[in-house]
């Protein structure tokens, strides 16, 4: 008991700091190398507001387009599924929130936890239909690269170890607690240099894709058909 | 400069260090922002007819940009130097860039479905555009495509199209018709540019212009110094030789003082001197670009495109990826084909995420990528034999060409029209007296 109570302190404590300067020093590092890049400025006439081009994109780009939606849709769905129900399990849950209120100052209202339960398991199981997919498509099979099954393992490792925590499915809690915490540390830590950074890029990709487009499109009019 | 870019002869000054200097010179925040987005979802292949069309995942447009993201990844990213620097990165080499020249050149048009599709917004066609500068660069560019550049540069035509073939053609339209052609008008508010491929094969394309705009009495006039449109170098993807190309067309439009260029239907023309244009040669112009059919529904909504009569055959209408889904030009096609035709089946897709013929980008100037095209058009086929109609109407040059072809192969027989010539057939009756208005101007030089 008492080695499980150290190794939980050691990753609530030390290994929690470590993890989140690397979380946040490596994001920093990631968006400044991005941004430095810089762009050159477009000088043809534009046909309509980029600004507004850009933001049309941000936003729009959640929304399938139908045809693509009709040729893929396992991918959109399960696609969708996971990351609501990723969201919920992580920032819907009510401890998750006293975490964060305790290192931001800044909180909100959970969810009950038999919804965040389910959301979780909703999560896990989308997370394996897609490596199964993955495994089994030929396109996502060919592209697919070590970095994106090791960044699946990481992901998936939270939403299971946090499960069995909530369940207390082992003993000592102490050690699942300590674990779940851990592999959080993990996902921390190779965040920034791995895909999960779309998490933080996908607004600017959206973003630099609408200005650029965009500013070729009819103004107020989207003539799809 | 350009020319020893393209000589043949020069092959051995194109070598991988230029070609990786060449990669290193595309990369920007937005292509970084793009590679470190990409999230391996594989949406992107559903989007591209090379892939739907062949299920072959090599296919997968995020997959063509492999050499691209090798140099963004090794030489841009703080975690990519440190995998270089203990040698766990793979260089890219002249064998890998041999290996991916025919996913770059013969299996993308860049027509840019994959960028409209990307969930996490990655424009990857614009990298495929970028990736060909290096391929270029590093001499591994189709000989087709080598070929139609050189020419482009040397004779002022991708087709090898020089001035006294315009001329002929003009000859022959003003024999036929009794209109003047109007060339080398000073200060006239309009210049047309043509596409090779209408001078020769479809020379009505000029006929078409000079009915419309003499019964609109449009000043206008083309330019013997600047006629060609078509940018080779945008295809093939060498900035030196597209600049050089958009600067006669400067020069030209400068010369004669006009107020406004007209680009041809031709999709690659039109994105080559509308938008790419001041980009590659570094300045705003002074003159404004629009694209033909942006023209032909301004003139209309002036009450100066007056037709008379209206053909009832059931056509469907092929967008040209350049012009409706990349260029904007979207909802003037369909108005503009309301005064000719009232008869129109929409394909599955149609206007902004239309699939391509499979000849842009190119594709059609690259002899090596002929059997791919013609599988992949069976897209565009499925597509027309679902809209069941008697004709297949487009408006760019190269659309045409390939939509003739393709439909050859497959055995369909189907006519396919110009909407700028479908008008240009319907148009009132009184074209012979504002011809004069033409003359007169020559006369006054």
């Amino acid at each position: 008991m008492n080695n499980s109570m150290d190794f939980l302190l050691w990753v609530k404590g030390p290994a929690f700091e470590i993890a989140l300067f690397i979380f946040v020093a490596g994001i920093l590092i990631r968006v400044i190398e991005i941004l430095l890049l810089g762009r050159k400025a477009d000088l043809s006439e534009a046909r309509s507001s980029d600004v507004r081009a850009g933001i049309r994109t941000v936003l729009n780009r959640s929304i399938p387009e139908s045809g693509i939606l009709k040729k893929a849709p396992f991918v959109i769905i399960v696609g969708y599924l996971w990351h609501i129900c990723w969201f919920i399990s992580f920032f819907l849950f009510v401890p998750h929130i006293e975490v964060i209120n305790y290192l931001l100052g800044i909180s909100w209202p959970g969810l009950p936890n038999q919804f965040v339960d389910t959301a979780a398991v909703i999560a896990m199981i989308s997370l394996l239909a897609m490596l199964i997919y993955r495994f089994n498509h030929p396109v996502l099979r060919f592209i697919s690269t070590r970095e994106d099954y090791l960044v699946w393992l990481v992901t998936f490792l939270p939403l299971l170890s946090g499960y069995f925590a909530f369940h207390h499915t082992f003993e000592p809690y102490a050690m699942l607690l300590g674990l779940h915490i851990l592999s959080v540390e993990l996902f921390l830590v190779i965040f920034p240099f791995t895909k999960l950074m779309h998490v933080i890029t996908v607004l600017m990709a959206r973003w630099y894709n609408g200005v650029s487009l965009g500013r070729k499109e009819p103004e107020n009019q989207e003539v799809q058909s | 400069m350009t020319n020893v870019v393209i000589a043949e002869e020069s092959k051995g000054k194109l070598n991988l260090e230029r070609g990786l200097n060449a990669f290193r010179e595309q990369i920007d925040a937005p292509v970084a922002a793009f590679f470190s987005s990409c999230v391996h979802c594989g949406l992107c292949a559903e989007a591209c007819l090379f892939y739907t069309e062949t299920g072959d995942p090599r296919y997968t447009p995020i997959n063509k940009l492999e050499p691209l993201k090798r140099i963004w990844e090794q030489e841009y990213t703080l975690w990519g130097r440190a995998k270089k620097a203990l040698g766990f990165a793979k260089p890219v080499t002249d064998e890998l860039l041999e290996q991916w020249e025919p996913l770059i050149y013969d299996a993308c048009s860049l027509c840019g479905r994959c960028s409209e599709i990307c969930p996490v917004g990655n424009d990857i066609s614009g990298m495929i555009r970028k990736t060909r500068e290096g391929m270029v660069a590093s001499g591994h560019a189709p000989e087709g495509l080598v070929g139609a550049s050189f020419r482009a540069v040397k004779t002022g035509s991708p087709m090898g199209v020089k001035l006294p073939a315009l001329q002929a053609q003009i000859r022959h339209i003003e024999a036929d018709t009794g209109m003047t052609i109007p060339i080398d008008v000073q200060g006239a508010d309009y210049m047309a540019l043509l596409s090779s491929m209408e001078i020769i094969n479809f020379p009505e394309y000029i006929e078409a212009l000079a009915k419309i705009f003499n019964q609109a009495e449009l000043n206008w006039t083309l330019c013997s110094e600047a006629f060609e449109a078509t940018n080779s170098g945008i295809q093939i993807g060498s900035s030196d030789i597209a600049q050089e190309l958009v600067e006669r067309v400067v020069r030209g439009a400068e010369k004669l003082g006009v107020k406004t260029v007209i680009s041809p239907e031709c999709g690659h023309a039109y994105t080559a001197i509308r938008w790419e244009g001041p980009n590659l040669i570094g300045r705003k112009y002074p003159f404004k670009v629009v694209h033909i059919l942006e023209l032909l529904d301004e003139l209309k909504a002036a009450g100066r495109l007056k037709t008379s009569s209206k053909e009832s055959m059931s056509v469907t209408l092929h967008d040209p990826c350049q012009v409706v889904r990349k260029g904007g030009v979207r909802a003037q096609p369909r108005e503009l084909l309301k005064l000719v035709n009232d008869n129109l089946h929409e394909m599955p897709d149609a206007g902004k995420m239309n699939w391509c013929c499979g000849g842009g980008g190119g594709v059609s100037a690259n002899e090596r990528a002929e059997p791919l095209r013609l599988k992949v058009f069976k897209r565009k086929r499925d597509q027309i034999e679902s809209a069941d109609v008697e004709a297949v109407v487009t408006f760019c040059a190269n659309c045409r060409m390939m939509l003739e072809e393709g439909l050859e192969h497959y055995d369909m027989d189907m006519p396919v029209y110009s909407l700028t010539e479908m008008i240009a057939d319907h148009l009132e009756p009184s074209v012979e007296e504002p011809s004069a208005v033409n003359v007169e101007e020559e006369d006054n030089e």
